[in-house]
Order: structure tokens, then sequence, then C-alpha cells
């Protein structure tokens, strides 16, 4: 056991796989001499070479495209796009053919490609750094949409993003990178994707995040417990998409009462698929409306105001207390 | 010297080898084609417009959907892939159905894809075609990662990728070029500039005198030829080709060719250019040429093309024959829909698949 950092996770896990599989290939800007601007990709070039981790050109298409291709050659490239704000510029690409290859070659050709990114506020940056825009990729049929929240689910997702046979985009919490230091195992090991994890169990209140909202969520429910006496229940949904609805549900049915926490704009944002599925299959369980805490239907503003823009823990709680006070 | 040319390293070459005649311009420049190899050229040739016309047919009754001709493109497509292995890839567009069928796809499956059916985008194991890519100037990055695939792993075939004169306005073909030349990737592009990028002419689509020098400035060499001439487009592909294989990188043709038809069969040219452009190039495009060729080289009379015309008649009614009756067969497989999106089906999609299910099943029961 270890403590780690998310970027020290993360960095094993590419390691970890690298050595274990000669297919597994980097890509991206300033991710092999430099590391990678966060320095999630250290050391990689060192060890396994400038044919498996390369430093690309500038073009952000090119990045994705050529993964593409090396995908369905047999490799398994893992792409880094060094802010998610840049990634729109390969949109194309991700939505017209990796998401689409293997429907289009009914099954014969796939992309098996990881699309690396950071997201997330929080980091005092310029514009097109902190902006959480999860919802597009969730929204294409075809792509797999991951977000950990911690150092130890970070590693464990990422491998299982790289050995997935689909392409994964993975945003990792660019908030969380350092924040936090947390056992990670010694041994290796997977989670599966699409598969939400119950982080704390309670029965008064369902809490549902994900990604770096998970902290003031998570602070929130320990206030709660604390102030309150109220047993909330947090699940981390780590997998946008394919949606693991079971657990949310399964939880909603014993709660009643659902509180939903994500960083990106309200309208679309994946709490909104969330609320459908819960009106679709918790319908009758509900107790009181859901409660979204988002971020605002608008540009993240830069890091001055940013504060006031992310859900914080005051806010969670807020939220989750008038939750609790509705009469069912 | 304070201010001086820089010398740059690529300039480009023009290249034809059959005047607009079918006569060999420089008999020094013929390619040596085996006598059979030439042949069956011509037959894919033939086949390929005759196919065409027959589809077009089918689209005007109303057999199939909308497809883009391959009428007059014929040369610029099959001198390419002729001298290539089947062993390499293939990354088309949206038109290569004469270089498709030369690598072996049937015509049915052309048949079903533009009826409207995915089944006909099935890959035959063991074939290295990608499927159409209808997004313009998107699959040459394909391309590119795949030819990095192969020379990562130290083998020794290659990619040739397929592409329009619009393309070359497009971003992401700049960064395929740009990408294949600093990974020095076993990469052919070929552009097939065939005037008109729908109503859009080539004077319109870029102010450079050549598309070829396009990839100069990626640092990838690049050359012109006459995309109507199969050898010279031949001779071409097989310098390409030796050039990727020896590890030395990408090349770029540009096809000087001219598409008769129209863009899709969802467009009118006559809206935007004249007959008379059309007779001109009529007049150079690329089947009657090769024919004079081949029967001045004493391999074929006008009896042989008569004899190949009816064997290919056959064959194309066969095929549509064929393609109707599995259409048929696969009226009623809507719920293949849900298939091939994943790896695995998620629980969400079972479920949306059980409903349609149901509306089918009840949608059959009401017609029972």
């Amino acid at each position: 056991m270890a403590k780690m950092t998310m970027v020290d996770a993360l960095n094993t896990a590419l390691h970890e796989e690298m050595e274990r599989d000669e297919s597994v290939v980097v890509l991206g800007e300033d991710v092999a001499v430099d590391g990678g601007v966060f320095r999630v990709t250290e050391g990689l070039l060192e060890k396994y070479g400038e044919a498996r981790v390369m430093d690309t050109p500038l073009a952000e298409a090119g990045i994705v495209g050529t993964s593409i291709g090396m995908a369905i050659s047999g490799l398994r490239p893992v792409a880094e796009i060094q802010f998610s704000g840049f990634s729109y510029l390969a949109f194309q690409q991700l939505e017209a053919h990796a998401a689409r290859m293997r429907w289009r070659s009914r099954g014969a050709y796939t992309v098996p490609m990881v699309l690396r990114t950071p997201y997330s506020g929080g980091v005092r940056a310029l514009e097109h750094h902190s902006e959480s825009r999860e919802a597009y990729w969730a929204h294409t049929p075809g792509l797999k949409m991951v977000i950990p929240s911690t150092p130890r689910n970070a590693r464990a997702l990422l491998l299982s993003a790289i050995r997935d046979p689909d392409p994964v985009i993975f945003y990792e919490p660019k908030s969380v990178y350092r924040a936090f230091r947390e056992e990670v195992p010694e041994e290796e090991e997977t989670w599966p994707l699409g598969k939400a994890e119950i982080v704390r169990e309670g029965s008064d209140i369902t809490m549902i995040s994900y990604g770096a909202m998970m902290r003031p969520t998570l602070e929130a429910a320990e206030r709660l417990q604390e102030e309150d006496g109220v047993e909330a229940e947090v699940i981390d949904i780590l997998t946008i998409s394919p949606l693991d609805h079971e657990t949310f549900v399964q939880s909603v049915k014993k709660t009643g009462r659902v509180v939903l926490v994500h960083e990106a704009p309200r309208s679309f944002g994946p709490g909104a698929e969330i609320v459908a599925r819960l009106v679709e299959k918790a319908f009758w369980y509900l107790e009181a409306p859901i409660r979204r805490v988002t971020g605002y239907d608008v540009v993240i503003p830069l890091f001055a105001y940013e504060k006031a823009y992310l859900p914080s823990a005051d806010r969670v709680l807020g939220a989750t207390r008038e939750t609790l006070e509705i009469e069912s | 010297m304070p201010r001086e040319v820089v010398d740059l390293p690529y300039q480009v070459h023009y290249l034809s080898i059959l005047d607009e005649d079918g006569n060999l311009l420089d008999e020094d420049l013929e390619p040596d084609i085996p006598e059979e190899r030439l042949l069956r050229l011509h037959r894919v040739m033939l086949q390929a417009r005759r196919f065409d016309e027959r589809m077009l047919q089918l689209q005007r009754q109303g057999r199939i959907g909308t497809f883009a001709p391959v009428k007059g493109q014929e040369a610029a497509q099959m001198g390419i892939v002729a001298p290539l292995r089947d062993s390499d890839w293939m990354v088309p567009s949206f038109r290569e159905q004469a270089a498709s069928l030369w690598r072996g796809q049937s015509m049915e499956s052309f048949l079903l894809v533009y009826g409207g059916f995915y089944q006909g985008n099935e890959i035959p194991e063991g074939t290295r075609n990608l499927p159409v890519a209808v997004p313009v100037g998107t699959q040459p990055l394909h391309a590119v990662g795949l030819a990095y695939g192969i020379k990562y792993r130290g083998e020794d075939d290659l990619v040739v990728t397929f592409f329009g004169d619009g393309a070359t306005s497009e971003g992401d073909f700049h960064e395929a070029l740009n990408y294949a030349g600093v990974w020095k990737t076993p990469t052919i592009f070929v552009c097939q500039n065939n005037q008109w990028a729908i109503s859009v002419p080539r004077s319109e689509q870029t102010s450079s005198k050549t598309l070829a020098q396009k990839a100069l400035g990626q640092g990838v060499p690049a050359l012109q030829v006459d995309g109507n001439d199969i050898l010279a487009v031949y001779a071409a592909a097989e310098e390409a080709a030796e050039r990727a294989r020896a590890g030395d990188g990408p090349t770029m043709i540009e096809c000087i060719t001219y598409r008769l038809s129209m863009h899709t069969t969802a467009d009118d040219p006559k809206r935007y250019r004249d007959e008379d452009e059309v007779e001109k190039w009529e007049k150079r495009e690329p089947l009657p040429r090769f024919q004079t060729y081949l029967k001045k080289k004493g391999l074929l009379s006008d009896e042989d093309i008569a004899q190949t015309e009816e064997e290919i008649k056959a064959e194309i009614q066969e095929a549509v024959d064929a393609a109707e009756k599995r259409m048929k067969e696969l009226e009623g497989e809507e719920l293949t829909m849900f298939d091939h999106m994943y790896a695995e089906m998620p629980p969400y999609l079972k479920e949306q698949r059980e409903e349609l299910a149901d509306e089918l099943g009840a949608k059959e029961g009401s017609d029972g």
C-alpha cells in the first residue's frame, strides 16, 4: 500500500499497463519529454521509448484521428488532450468515427482507445481550462465516459478503460490531481466500467455526484450527520455513460429523497438524465422533488468569481436540508 | 547573402504516359504490368462503369437510395490499388466503387448499403478496406494511424487513402499530412481532383496552383498525374509504394480527373457547370484510352470487349437479384440497430431494444 495523489495513481496505471501490454502507446502534446503539463505521463518516455510515447504535433483532431487508425490496426492508444476545453477540435473524429467504427463495420473494426483529458474548475486557470462538458460525450452513442474522483479509483478505472474494447473518454478532475493522497493497493486493481459506487451508506436521503464534486458532496454528508443526525447515502457515478441507474434507483427506493451535484451547467447536464431515469424507475418512491446543485448555465467565470460558480459543501448542504424538510 | 531563395527539397512533377487517344507518349515511361493484370484492370474498369450506370438506373427507379457515382474516375482509383497487396489497407472516402471492386468488394454489398441496409458494410474476413467515410477529409488521419501501427510492428505493408479536391481545404487533411510527415508513416495520400466539390469548382477551392503542393508544405513529397491515364496513375502508385515500403515515408498523388456524372444522385450539375466542359472531359475519359492501348498491344479486340460486356451484364443482374432478395430477407431485422454499438450491450440499451421489440411484435400481430 502506498499513499498517492491522483497524478501519481494515474501515472502508476500508465506504467503498469505499458509494462503489461506492448500494444499500449501514449500520445499527445508534451506527454513525452515533458511528462505532460500535469506530469501524469512522467517517466514513460524514458522507460518505453519514443515509438510508444509520442510528443505529437499541436493538432487535436490529429491526435484523435491517428489514434483511431492505430486502434483499428491493433494498438491500444492512450491519447491525451492537454485540457478538455481543446478537445472540441477533435469532436468530429470522436463523434463521426471513434464512436461509430464498430457499428459502421458491423463489428469488424473496433476502436479500443482512451482519450484522457483534464476537466473541472477550481485551479485558478485561464479561460477554456476549467470547464465540464462531459455531457457532450455521454450524449454520443458508442462512446464511454468515465470520471474518477479519488487516486484509488482513478488508477483502477484507467486500467479498465485501457483494456476496454470500446473508445473511452476519461475526464480527470484536475482540482483533485494533487488535492489529497489516498492508499492505493500495491497489487493491480481494476474497477468495472458502467458501475456506480455507494461510497457512504445511509437511509435518509440519496446524494449523487461524481468527479471533483464528490468532495463537497461527501463533506456535506458528514456535516449532515454531525450537525443534524441525518444519514445520507452518497453515490459516486464514476461512469457517466453507460450510466448505471440500478445503483441509484435502488438507493432512492430506500431513501425517497435525492440531491444531485455536478459542476457542469445544469441544463441538459448529466443530472438531467439521472433525474429522468429516477422519474421513470422510482417515481412512486419519491417523497420530495429532486434537487440539482450544479454549475449555472453560463460560461464558468475566470477565477476571481469561480468559487461562486462551483457547488460548495455549504451549497450542497443547504439544498439537502431543504429537500429533507419537504413533507411527503 | 542577406536575402536569397530558400532551396526547398521537393518540386511537383506532372506525369502522363498515354495521350488522349491511348497512344504512348514516352515508351520508356510505360510501367511493366503483367498481361493478366492489364486484362483484369480492363475488366474491372468496365464492370465499375456498367455497375455505376445500373446503380443510377436503380436509384432513379427508387430501388436504392442516394449514392455518389464514380463515372470518369475509374483510372484514378484502380491505377492506385492495382499495384498494392491485399494486406495493404485502403481507407476510402465515399466514391471509391472502382477501387473497392478491384479489392474484392462485392456489387451486392454496395447495393445493400445504398439500399439502406448497413449489413452491406459487413467486412469479409481478411479484407483490409475501411468502410466508406462520409465526412469530407476526416479519414486520411485514420490512414496515418493505421500506417503507424504497421510501422510499429515492423511490417512492410502500407495504407492508401482516397479523398477529393474539396477535402484539401479541410483541416484534418492537413493534420494528416503533417502527422505522416513527422512520423514518416507508410501512407499514400490520393487526391482525386475531379474539379468539382458539388457546385464549387477547383478554382474557387484554393488559390494554390496545384493541390499536390499542399503536401510539400508538410514535408511530404507529391506529384501530379493525369488521373484519366491508368498507366500514369499506376506508375505513380508503384513509386509511392516503393518509398513507403522502404521506410521513406508518405507520398501524395494528385490525380487530375473529372467527375463526369453528378456529385451524388441528389445533385443536378446542370445548375452550376456547362455541358461544353463535360464534353471536353468526355474526350479524355479513361476507359476508351485504356482500351485503345490494349488493342494496340494486341491484348484486346472488339469481340473480347463485346463478350466481356455480356459477362458483366449478367454478373450485375445476378448481383441486383441477390441484393434485392437479401433486402427482402432483411426487412424486419430492425432490432439489429442495437448491435455493435458496444462490445457488450449496456442494460439501458437492452431495455430500449425490448421497447422496440414489443412495438414491432405488436405491429406484426395487428398485421397478422
